[in-house]
């Protein structure tokens, strides 16, 4: 074991010498060199961290794209749900939503107030009873009630627009209660 | 082309053809579109159309006397004797044997020839003879002229020679029909007009199924002035015939457009936010009465057509609709349903004040008023049943004229004789036709689409 004193003496001695051998020290190719190879040595560290950095980011990138791409099949998955069940139905000369539809617009709207950039057009139609321009008041009636209901959901105003078809676009001819029912909607259409 | 196939006489057609290949070369056609009269055929007068006499060799393109026929049986006010009861085909006056007529309950007999004067030209003789007046002056009257005793052949009620083109023949037939109609009535005749509808075909073979049509008031003659991939809506026709204001969804929104139908040119005069709809001339034809929801709900507006400028005439949450003018251009007729249910009421453009019309039924919509503006035509719902109804405007009495199905859109000829309107026949919207008095009825059947809409154009000559 060393005392104190020694390790003390020790540690001044020490860098002592070692200046003492340098500046009896190296020729200027040892310098050289000595200089080459440490700038080589952090070029390889930084082409080491830039690898390394580079990798991490198209992880990331591909990671993001995945991400996006999950999204976006969500997103269109979701839509294509909604769009299969976007219609409707009305009672005979009345324009308000029937209660059995609003978990269908509540969905609707959820997806509207998540994809804020996402706008629909709500179209009003009617059975073919009562006169054209009655069911094109009628008609846009409905569209606007759907319009409503999707607005108190959420759904910002900028992202609806109504028309009413009236009577003109019926989804079954004829004039049966089955016609007229089928006719009597409003439709959700995805822009 | 279009024969007309009467429902009641099918076998007599057959006879009546052969009849007439006596007296005519005459193609026949083949039947696109077939009439079914549906009522009121005895309550018509008798009167004998005899085939017109042909003088020539070519072979021509319509039969004169067979469409003056078919208009007098259309106006519902007359029966035409049909050609295998006649007793004789006389020519001319001298021809005729007023006995043989009388005897079959005829008092009033149209005679004729077209005899070919050239090349495409045809000089056209007719005399409408009262068979009674001849039977009692044995043909011969004597009547003073400036104090001489002369004599007259006063049973002729009139008599006309016209050299007339080939490809005139139809328009000549209804200009007859026209002097008939007035010389025995009173009333002008509205044989030549013409009516604007939408046609719809089918919406999954065809690419532009909505069509906007005009033709003959018999739907004779159809021309398609615009095809469309979205609805066409509402024709109605300026007070000159020249024009159609009709609403277009072809921008995916109702607008209102104007359209000559000679040139073919078109403008859009609407593009409000919500519904342009409803288009309708005022009588001098300088305005347009209108729909537009663009402050919330449907209100009836007034656009000046030069200037363009809106009048607003109503202001109420219900909807207002259907705006029609009276014949005086002073107030607008309208649907609303600021009573509940939809009703007719009358708006003064003077002085705004408004008054509820109708009160019979659930629901009275579409109303117009006749060209002597005397009745109301309406669509009435009663008992969930759809029917064209006309309503005194003194006494209030209203009437339900039809029995068709799901009655809509009802527009009045310009003489106030008849009425057009929609029906829907084997589950298609197709055109009927019902006289004023409702005794007269008849309906089309079209096999190649939907016809809805339907408008009456004003007198044209």
């Amino acid at each position: 074991m060393l005392n104190k004193n020694a390790l003390k003496t020790l540690l001044i001695v020490v860098p002592l010498v070692t200046l003492a051998a340098c500046k009896s020290g190296p020729t200027d190719a040892e310098l050289e060199a000595e200089a080459n190879s440490q700038a080589e040595a952090a070029a390889q560290q930084v082409a080491d961290a830039k690898a390394v950095a580079d990798a991490e980011t198209k992880r990331v990138d591909v990671a993001k794209a995945d991400a996006l791409q999950k999204a976006k099949d969500m997103f269109e998955n979701e839509k294509a749900t909604l769009v299969a069940q976007n219609v409707v139905y009305f009672d005979f000369d009345q324009a308000s939503v029937k209660s059995d539809f609003h978990s269908v617009l509540d969905m609707h709207a959820a997806f509207l107030v998540k994809n804020a950039g996402q706008s629909i057009v709500v179209e009003g139609h009617c059975d073919n009873r009562g006169t054209p321009e009655y069911n094109i008041a009628l008609g846009e009636r409905r569209a606007q009630s759907v319009e409503t209901y999707l607005m108190n959901a959420g759904v910002s105003s900028s992202q609806v627009s109504v028309v009413s078809y009236g009577e003109e676009k019926p989804a079954v001819q004829g004039g049966s209660e089955y016609a007229f029912a089928q006719n009597r909607r409003g439709i959700v259409v995805y822009q | 082309m279009t024969t007309w196939i009467f429902k009641f006489s099918s076998k007599q057609v057959t006879i009546a053809a052969v009849v007439a290949l006596l007296f005519f070369n005459f193609q026949l056609k083949a039947a696109t579109n077939e009439i079914i009269i549906t009522g009121g055929i005895e309550s018509a007068r008798p009167i004998g159309v005899v085939p017109f006499k042909y003088l020539g060799n070519t072979i021509l393109a319509e039969n004169l006397s067979e469409v003056v026929a078919s208009d007098l049986q259309r106006s519902g006010k007359f029966n035409p004797l049909k050609l295998s009861l006649m007793p004789q085909f006389p020519t001319t006056d001298t021809e005729i044997n007023y006995a043989a007529w009388a005897q079959k309950g005829i008092d009033m007999v149209l005679v004729g020839s077209v005899e070919s004067t050239g090349l495409n030209q045809f000089l056209v003789t007719f005399e409408l003879v009262d068979v009674l007046r001849a039977q009692a002056t044995g043909g011969q009257a004597k009547t003073l002229v400036n104090g001489k005793l002369v004599m007259t052949r006063d049973h002729v009620i009139e008599k006309r020679t016209k050299t007339i083109n080939g490809s005139d023949f139809r328009q000549y037939a209804h200009i007859i029909s026209d002097i008939v109609y007035e010389k025995l009535t009173g009333q002008r005749g509205a044989f030549l007009t013409r009516i604007a509808y939408i046609k719809v075909l089918d919406r999954d073979t065809n690419l532009k199924p909505f069509r906007l049509v005009i033709a003959d008031y018999d739907n004779i003659n159809p021309t398609t002035l615009l095809s469309s991939p979205e609805p066409l809506m509402s024709p109605t026709w300026s007070p000159d015939g020249n024009t159609l204001a009709y609403v277009s969804f072809e921008n995916k929104r109702s607008q209102i457009y104007l359209q000559d139908i000679y040139t073919t040119s078109r403008t859009r005069l609407t593009d409000f936010p919500g519904i342009n709809g409803a288009p309708r001339f005022s009588p001098d034809g300088k305005k347009l009465a209108m729909v537009l929801s663009k402050d919330g709900n449907p209100e009836i507006y007034i656009m000046d057509l030069q200037t363009r400028n809106l009048t607003r005439v109503t202001r109420n949450r219900a909807i207002d609709t259907e705006p029609s003018w009276t014949p005086d251009g002073k107030s607008l007729i309208f649907t609303s349903e600021r009573g509940g249910k939809p009703q007719i009421y009358q708006v003064n453009l003077v002085t705004n004040r408004k008054s509820r019309l109708t009160f019979e039924g659930e629901m009275n919509l579409g109303g117009a008023v006749t060209p002597d503006n005397s009745q109301l035509v309406i669509v009435n719902r009663t008992r969930g049943d759809y029917h064209i109804a006309k309503q005194d405007l003194k006494n209030g009495d209203m009437l339900v004229l039809t029995s068709t199905y799901l009655d809509e859109s009802p527009s009045i000829s310009p003489n106030g004789s008849m009425i057009i309107y929609s029906v829907l026949e084997n589950g298609k919207p197709a055109l009927a036709w019902v006289s004023l008095d409702g005794r007269f009825s008849f309906k089309e059947t079209v096999a190649d689409g939907e016809v809805k809409s339907p408008s009456w154009s004003p007198f044209l000559l």
